[in-house]
């Protein structure tokens, strides 16, 4: 391209530099991390259903997994989708105040979900290495672990930012988008708990 | 006993004349192989015309546009017609591969029917399961004392459907001889059966097609293919327990077998040997190699394998025999008597 | 300049361009400054550096993987050789598959030609997320040094690339062999997958205004729909080979048939990514063919929708083929047969693309440049291998060739004929621009005809082989089989194709100290990246472009837009929407950090540890989370900086 001072310009000075959803890479950013994190578990599920198909005796040799816990999760996750929504709302607006609360509140959902978790693990009626359905169900709950632990620290850090003085508007689209990580979080854990206690029971 | 012995080594040696090549062409000896080969056959013209078009187009194209200039030359403006031209080329060409490759997945498909189809109401079963690195082999019969228990070698009547069961001790071998049929893994936790038949007597030589640890490469195995007669008075002999040594020298050499590491791995019916970790050796003087073809079953080579099979076959699971020369001699006697 | 509805599009009349160029390129040089020196080398963002360091060092083990091959070649050029004994022929064979497929193919062709192309071809500054795709460097590069350390102490992966089960379980692999493989695996796969992210994200956000989609060249193409194969397909082997190791390490029961678990799991897990692997490998040769034949007809490619519709076809149908690796096994009938109609349906858009390569010579004006006769190989070797495949999709020919040297021939011919030679005219093609300097073509030629004929020396032979009854990875064969002569000539040509790459890097060497000078476009070509100097500048363009057509420079017009209103005294990059490319928002690029290196070594040692204790992870997740919250924590002096300029969208 020569003689660039006689090109016409396209100017593009206006534009934003603070955008939510989809207009921003990070968003995109994050969507594709959620496609590889969900197909790895995908094909977990799938794999316990595979091994369904091998045998009779259903769960093998062991009883299912213990109701309580998972449903006590279960029912945690689902009202922690309050807080998540709500801190969407709040970085939307540009509301620090509002986020300092909610992210707080979501890291406290978050450590019960924690908590609940590890009771989840010690009811599991079966060692991991008892058979492939004992591995199968412990390596479920042991990744989708990984996600919510992953989140939980972030929105730890999350939370920690928002009480500092290094936030500028990319900072509250950091808040959008890690509530939208934890819708993730959340769909996860009740598809793997119903693979887990449902399909168990059902299957 | 000493003419039926003659017999079987004469029979052995005459096929041992007719052995395979060991190919999938121009080699088949059943059915099975030969559907396959008439279908390799034709997929191989289908690739040689397209490959031929195709690289004739390509240099064509070369041919007709090349310009031989320095400098890169300007862009070309659009050009209407001559992607008018491509548009209808590209099309036809795109047409004929879309039939070709219909035609070529309908004769998979009836290939496929018709090598698997073979059912029989009275064929013979063979269960064969792998082990790192021999064949293990059970004819399975209804009265207990009738199964035969052999390894490495399959005796099997020609014209007869033969259905193989295949299993595994350990991990995934398959089963493979290229002049008979096409490959079948063993799966560990899975069986799975097929079906062939052989039309030609001979010798067929298998190898193992699944890499299954140190001494894949040396996992062979043999199908001979025999008359019925012949097949049954094979079968008839492996059924029978070990003969009872009459010679000094062989019972000499059965001691030294049941007094040292041999009797840790190795079966022989007929004395208190029972372990099945090894190929069962009831019967291993009337095979015609041993080891998984490894070796043949001549006095010298299996002298050596006895004494350092790691030579051989480095990680197999037979260790080193280090014997006195008269106590080896006898054993290598013995073993070979076992007809 | 094609009018748009959209009024972020405003042109501005009279035209309105900031200061005198050199005042700006001062500004942007500063702005964009790579860090120089020992430490700086780790801290380095920019992407024309880190793809770089992907092509050297994946080069590099293109070469290893090479010299295992002609040492395994040597073993068997005679039947009972001993020149190397079982175990060390197992480890060669492994790593050499292992290296060539994992550490060479898809880190060169996808990642070190992407990240360092893609962002150019788009008409940005920099990749998006660059410290990720510096940390998927760091990454890649500990994952082969662990795997070949394995080797160098004797404990190198021995059970074959794909490690079946149970032979690579607890019981029949004992020991830590195994466990480089697998953790080789989780490496290479990491690092793929957040490659995949930077590159979609940059093609899909980052597109110069005016690249809409059916503007895009053919490269970005291939890398978006690679981007998602990757996504999908490398999750499944991440599973398996984490099964794998769960089951070594502390007692899991996946693939213990006694216990429940099922052997053949592992091969669809395994397959389900290893088919898609291998277009993984391929499509990224396709797009360089489609861009050399452009530039060397002269002329746009004829047939762009097909060759994106085909593009797209081969990215999900390859992901519906994977059983026709598993046709021995003994599964139903009726699904081999639904395999088989797949893996005969990908041949279309295959074909596809073939006629309008052709079509696009036929109707150009062909100049035969050097990078075209890499073309021309591939054309001749990767037919052979496609009709070869013919072959493998048929399930009855199959069960005869399957595990033979026929496969080990048909995967060469299909992997180094649509990924070597490509990437052979690619590098002749491209080096100028990232050297400055035109590669040596007399070299080039000895390069071509070693290559060329030794290749096919070594692997059309290998069909006979397999026609005759010689199985895989045997590290022998008996005398009275008469494989000898043909094994014997197999190896003639590995030594020729040796030599045909090092008479490469001769010319590499060469060409960087006594290269004619290229210039900004030797080649006359028409996509962005050669709009800028050789070697680009660290702000990649002085002037932000936009572009009125497929390609970028031929289709401009004489007054064709720039960009203005983008900041040069900091680092600024442009977004746009996804689909028409118009201009949407501003972000910041991140500074060059030492946080993705740190990254990496703590990632690696909580890889490394697991592998020898899994109580470790319990430490070492301690040191990945500080370094991932130190890279994420926001400096204080940047934060100000946005704070005062941002701009909140409505």
């Amino acid at each position: 391209m020569e003689r660039l001072s006689e090109r016409p310009a396209l100017d593009v000075s206006a534009l934003p530099t603070v955008v939510f959803g989809p207009r921003n890479p990070v968003w995109l950013g994050t969507i594709l991390f959620m496609l590889i994190e969900g197909s790895m578990i995908a094909m977990v599920w799938a794999c316990y259903f595979y091994y369904r198909t091998r045998t009779s005796d259903w769960p093998p040799g062991v009883l299912p997994p213990n109701l309580t816990w998972g449903v006590a999760n279960g029912i945690v996750f689902i009202l922690s989708l309050g807080p998540a929504w709500w801190i969407r709302r709040k970085a939307r607006a540009g509301d620090l105040l509002g986020c300092r609360i909610w992210l707080s509140v979501l890291a406290l959902f978050g450590l019960v979900n924690i908590i609940l978790r590890g009771f989840e693990f010690a009811n599991l009626n079966c060692r991991w290495s008892a058979n492939a359905y004992a591995s199968t169900i412990w390596v479920l709950m042991g990744v989708h672990s990984g996600h919510l632990l992953t989140d939980f620290i972030e929105t730890v850090v999350l939370a920690a930012l928002a009480f500092t003085d290094r936030v500028d508007g990319t900072r509250f689209t950091d808040f959008d988008e890690n509530s939208m990580y934890w819708y993730f979080v959340v769909g996860i854990a009740l598809v793997t708990n119903f693979v887990v206690y449902g399909a168990s029971r059902l299957f | 006993m000493k003419l039926s012995r003659a017999a079987a080594y004469a029979t052995l040696l005459l096929l041992a004349g007719c052995q395979s090549n060991h190919s999938m062409l121009w080699s088949s000896a059943s059915k099975q192989a030969s559907d396959i080969e008439w279908l390799y056959w034709f997929i191989f013209w289908i690739c040689l015309v397209v490959f031929v078009l195709v690289i004739a187009f390509f240099a064509g194209g070369l041919a007709k546009s090349n310009v031989d200039e320095e400098e890169m030359a300007p862009i070309l403006e659009s050009n209407e017609p001559g992607d008018r031209r491509a548009k209808v080329g590209v099309s036809i060409a795109l047409g004929i591969t879309v039939v070709t490759l219909f035609v070529v997945l309908a004769l998979s498909i009836v290939t496929g029917k018709t090598t698997e189809g073979l059912t029989s109401k009275n064929p013979i079963t063979i269960e064969v399961t792998g082990h790192q690195w021999w064949w293990e082999l059970r004819y399975p019969n209804p009265q207990a004392d009738l199964t035969v228990l052999s390894a490495n070698e399959i005796h099997i009547p020609v014209g007869k459907p033969i259905v193989v069961l295949t299993a595994s001790r350990d991990v995934i071998h398959s089963f493979w001889a290229p002049n008979i049929d096409g490959k079948r893994d063993l799966l560990p936790g899975y069986q799975s059966a097929f079906t062939f038949q052989i039309d030609k007597p001979g010798i067929y030589h298998g190898q193992c097609a699944e890499f299954c640890g140190e001494q894949h490469a040396h996992m062979g195995f043999e199908i001979v293919a025999q008359t019925m007669d012949e097949f049954q008075h094979w079968l008839n002999q492996q059924r029978k327990p070990a003969v009872e040594p009459q010679d000094a020298k062989l019972v000499h050499g059965r001691d030294v077998f049941l007094t040292h590491a041999c009797v840790l791995c190795h079966t022989i019916r007929g004395t208190d040997a029972g372990s099945k970790v090894g190929p069962d050796l009831t019967h291993m003087g009337s095979r015609r190699l041993l080891a998984a073809t490894a070796i043949s079953n001549a006095p010298g080579s299996l002298a050596g394998w006895i004494t350092d099979p790691q030579r051989i076959k480095p990680g197999v699971r037979m260790p080193a025999n280090p014997l006195a020369p008269a106590d080896l001699d006898a054993l290598v006697t013995y073993l070979r008597s076992l007809q | 300049m094609t009018p748009s509805s959209n009024p972020k599009m405003a042109v501005a009349e009279p035209p309105v361009v900031p200061p005198p160029t050199a005042d700006r390129q001062l500004r942007l040089q500063r702005a964009w400054k790579e860090p120089t020196g020992f430490f700086g080398w780790f801290t380095k963002v920019h992407h024309t550096s880190i793809g770089t360091r992907f092509l050297v060092t994946a080069f590099i083990f293109f070469v290893l993987g090479g010299l295992l091959a002609m040492l395994m070649r040597l073993q068997l050029a005679r039947p009972e050789n001993r020149f190397l004994g079982p175990d060390k022929y197992n480890q060669f064979f492994t790593m050499h598959g292992s290296t060539m497929i994992f550490l060479f193919a898809v880190p060169l062709m996808f990642q070190g030609l992407g990240i360092y192309l893609v962002p150019l071809i788009v008409g940005t500054r920099n990749i998006a997320f660059p410290r990720l795709a510096a940390f998927s460097y760091y990454i890649y590069l500990f994952g082969c040094v662990f795997f070949w350390v394995g080797l160098l102490l004797n404990t190198g992966a021995d059970r074959g690339w794909f490690a079946y089960v149970t032979l690579s379980g607890p019981d029949f692999s004992p020991g830590k062999r195994v466990d480089f493989w697998a953790q080789m695996i989780t490496f290479t796969e990491t690092s793929a997958l957040a490659t995949a992210v930077c590159l979609a994200a940059t093609i899909l956000k980052h597109r110069a205004p005016g690249m809409s989609l059916n503007r895009m060249p053919m490269i970005l193409w291939e890398k978006l729909v690679l981007s998602f194969m990757v996504i999908f397909a490398m999750p499944a082997v991440m599973l398996s080979s984490s099964m794998l190791l769960l089951d070594r390490t502390v007692g899991t029961q996946f693939f213990n048939p006694a216990e429940g678990g099922d052997v053949l799991l592992y091969q669809h897990l395994f397959w389900f990514f290893g088919h898609p692997d291998v277009y993984i490998i391929f499509l990224p040769g396709t797009a360089i063919i489609t861009t050399l034949v452009t530039c060397f007809t002269r002329r746009h490619i004829f047939g762009y929708l097909a060759l994106v519709v085909s593009t797209i076809s081969i990215g999900f149908i390859g992901f519906g083929v994977w059983v026709h690796h598993m046709f021995a096994t003994g599964l139903p009938q009726m699904g081999e047969s639904f395999f088989t109609a797949a893996t005969l349906m990908i041949v279309i858009p295959t074909a596809v693309q073939f006629f309008c390569w052709i079509a696009t010579i036929w109707e150009g004006r062909l100049q035969f440049k050097f990078p075209m006769w890499w073309v021309a190989g591939f054309f001749f070797v990767f037919m052979i291998g496609g009709l070869s495949g013919l072959m493998l999709a048929s399930v009855p020919v199959d069960t005869q060739v399957h595990d033979t040297f026929f496969v080990v021939a048909h995967f060469h011919y299909v992997l180094i004929g649509g990924a070597v030679f490509p990437m052979f005219g690619a590098l002749y093609f491209w080096i100028p621009k990232m050297m400055g300097r035109m590669m040596n073509e007399k070299l080039g030629y000895w390069n071509f005809w070693l290559f060329f004929i030794g290749f096919n020396m070594t692997f059309f032979t290998m069909h006979f082989l397999g026609l005759r009854g010689m199985t895989r990875r045997v590290y022998t064969y008996l005398p009275e089989m008469n494989w000898g002569w043909l094994n014997f000539v197999a190896t003639i040509g590995a030594f020729l194709m040796g030599a045909g790459v090092l008479v490469f890097i001769i010319n590499f060497f060469w060409s960087r100290v006594h290269g004619r000078i290229a210039g900004t476009d030797p080649w006359k070509a028409g996509s962005l990246e050669w709009a800028v100097p050789s070697p680009p500048p660290h702000y990649n363009f002085a002037e932000l472009p936009t572009v009125n057509g497929r390609e970028a420079l031929w289709d401009a017009e004489p007054n064709q837009p720039i960009v203005t209103g983008v900041r040069d005294d900091i680092r600024e990059v442009l977004i746009t929407d996804s689909l028409d490319g118009d201009p949407d928002s501003k972000m910041d690029s991140p500074e060059p950090s030492a946080w993705p290196f740190w990254a990496a070594i703590a990632i690696t040692g909580l890889f490394v540890g697991s592998v020898f204790s899994a109580k470790s992870v319990e430490y070492t997740s301690i040191p990945v989370i500080i370094t991932l919250i130190g890279w994420y924590w926001p400096k204080w002096r940047e934060t100000q900086q946005r704070k005062a300029t941002e701009v909140w969208s409505d």
